[in-house]
């Protein structure tokens, strides 16, 4: 637990020294906090004018029938945003754990770290954690900075129930944490097993990007994201976590690792 | 402290390590000698359980590498070939990462004593990577010996440092050994070799040959004994060869010189001979070969 811990620790202090990476963390889900306040903002009060008629089915449907169409029509779209704050976590750890292995292989710190009476496992969970936590983390703050700023501009009580939804809340609150997860032990298993860093990333993304197709795919409405979906999501991706932390420890073969690399 | 028996290391095609057997004693400083790709690093990385041998044994503090991997893990200390430290850590922090990492009691205080013992405690708070490659080196060897094992793995450690850092280190190994540490020291400065080293491995590819640095010497020699004449002579030369156990008597200017094998029992007959010969006897001193003539010589033949 300690070395964990350690692990841990001394991944931010080198990470965080970067103020870059300070920012990339940051700075996504500032974005996408600031963007349905806006949009809640700019509507605000055009909701009782709007004739439900004007709105296509396929959003009326979306939402419960005592709102009007307006109202419809931000809590269609703000629900985007708020799939973006639950796949936010996917991608926010992409740099930090990507670079994470392969990052000491450069540097030749593996070998002395290797060398120490650490297990696998408390490598790779304290690495692990070290990559999902900024992202978890930033999103959630985002994510409350919504809800105060929603609860302050929408006086309908309906309204603002439907835009923080239970669903919605999974999602982020529980959703998004499993999926930085699996996003961070991809990533891991990626930077052990290339040379260079900027591979690593590579990779990395193009592992990530399919698990972005779901947001499109809800967007162009081929998967409809309800209470079930989102709690049937959550337990797939916990059960996928497991997997993925069990076979991250399997192929972490140290020697491998460290020699691959000559 | 450490014992192989036919240790072996492939890497796909090259044969890195071949039937190693080994005993490394405790207390002693092992030096391991030989040259570029030797397989000496890998020898360290196996010894130290970081690679596993393709084949063989080896018994590491009490510890089968391949068993008990952690254990030798927790006991030794190892100065890898590359320092590989945090170069955007202080220095302070880069050893509380392994002083917690090796499960240090008191990891503040052990941190302390080994920065001020290698004269790095005023530039605690400094980056590693601002640090001169000397100054990494010997961050590299407090970190090594924060927990305080007994058996220390020293890849090169002198190599790429100036000869008064250099200095420095070799004092410091001696200090280790007066701790009654062992130390199994890789290295291609022979010089080193033979001032540290209680017994030396002379390696490539397999074990050379193993023993003290002077044994080695008369070994591969035999040792040799000059004789400075005021006029040397091919009829005092014979002289000398008549003598049963001169084993190789040879003229160079004035001097002569005499291959024997005990020279502290043979040296006062020789002088008698001499005498008896009517030659003028101004010094005698014995030739030492540098280790430098022995390792090529093993080198070159291996
Ligand atoms: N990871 C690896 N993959 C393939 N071959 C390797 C690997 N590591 C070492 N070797 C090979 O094993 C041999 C021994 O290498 P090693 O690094 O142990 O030598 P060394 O004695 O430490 O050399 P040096 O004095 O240059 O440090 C070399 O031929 C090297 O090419
Ligand atoms: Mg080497």
């Amino acid at each position: 637990m300690n070395k964990i811990n350690t692990i841990l620790r001394k991944e931010w202090a080198e990470v965080f020294k970067n103020r870059m990476v300070l920012f990339t963390v940051a700075f996504m889900p500032l974005l996408f906090t600031a963007l349905p306040l806006i949009i809640l903002y700019s509507m605000r009060g055009t909701s009782l004018a709007d004739a439900s008629n004007e709105i296509p089915q396929q959003i009326t449907g979306f939402c419960p029938n005592n709102l009007s169409g307006g109202e419809c029509m931000q809590v269609y779209l703000v629900s985007n945003f708020m799939l973006m704050f639950m796949m936010m976590p996917l991608v926010i750890p992409v740099t930090i754990a990507a670079y994470s292995i392969v990052g000491e292989k450069t540097t030749r710190s593996l070998e002395p770290l290797l060398a120490t009476p650490i297990t696998t496992f408390e490598l790779l969970a304290g690495k692990s954690l070290a990559a999902a936590i900024p992202g978890i983390v930033a999103t959630l703050i985002g994510f409350v900075i919504f809800a105060i700023g929603a609860a302050i501009m929408v006086s309908n009580p309906l309204l603002l129930a439907a835009l923080l939804d239970a669903r919605w809340l999974i999602a982020v609150g529980v959703a998004g944490p499993l999926m930085a997860f699996a996003s961070t032990l991809l990533c891991l298993m990626v930077s052990a097993r290339v040379n260079d860093p900027r591979v690593a990333e590579q990779i990395s993304m193009v592992v990530i990007v399919p698990l972005l197709g779901l947001f499109f795919g809800q967007l162009s409405g081929f998967i409809v994201l309800n209470r079930q979906v989102i709690l049937i999501l959550s337990a797939g991706l916990a059960a996928a976590d497991a997997a993925l932390a069990y076979f991250a420890v399997r192929i972490f073969q140290r020697e491998v690792i460290l020699t691959r690399w000559k | 402290m450490i014992h192989t028996e036919a240790l072996t290391k492939k890497f796909a095609a090259t044969l890195a390590v071949s039937q190693l057997n080994l005993h490394v004693n405790e207390g002693e400083v092992f030096g391991f000698l030989g040259p570029n790709g030797a397989g000496k690093t890998t020898t360290v990385r196996m010894l130290t359980s970081l690679i596993a041998p393709t084949e063989g044994q080896a018994v590491v503090n009490g510890f089968t590498v391949g068993k008990q991997d952690t254990e030798i893990r927790r006991t030794v200390g190892i100065l890898t070939e590359t320092p590989g430290m945090y170069d955007n850590l202080s220095a302070e922090y880069n050893l509380m990462i392994y002083a917690q990492l090796y499960e240090v009691k008191d990891p503040k205080a052990q941190v302390e004593k080994y920065l001020r013992m290698l004269g790095l405690w005023d530039r605690r708070f400094d980056e590693a990577g601002s640090f001169s490659k000397g100054m990494k080196q010997k961050l590299a060897i407090a970190r090594a010996l924060l927990h305080e094992p007994r058996l220390l793995f020293l890849d090169e450690p002198t190599a790429g440092l100036d000869p008064e850092a250099s200095k420095l280190v070799r004092d410091f190994i001696e200090e280790l050994r007066k701790e009654g540490r062992t130390i199994f020291l890789c290295t291609h400065n022979l010089d080193e070799a033979d001032r540290l080293c209680d017994r030396i491995g002379v390696f490539k590819s397999r074990l050379l040959v193993v023993d003290t640095p002077a044994k080695l010497r008369t070994q591969l020699f035999g040792r040799k004994v000059v004789f400075h004449l005021r006029a040397a002579a091919e009829a005092l030369a014979e002289a000398v060869r008549a003598l049963p156990f001169a084993r190789e008597v040879k003229i160079i200017d004035n001097k002569l010189l005499v291959t024997l094998d005990q020279p502290e029992e043979q040296n006062p007959q020789v002088i008698r001979c001499l005498v008896n010969a009517g030659a003028d006897v101004q010094f005698v001193g014995e030739l030492r070969h540098s280790l430098e003539d022995v390792y090529l010589q093993l080198v070159k033949n291996a």
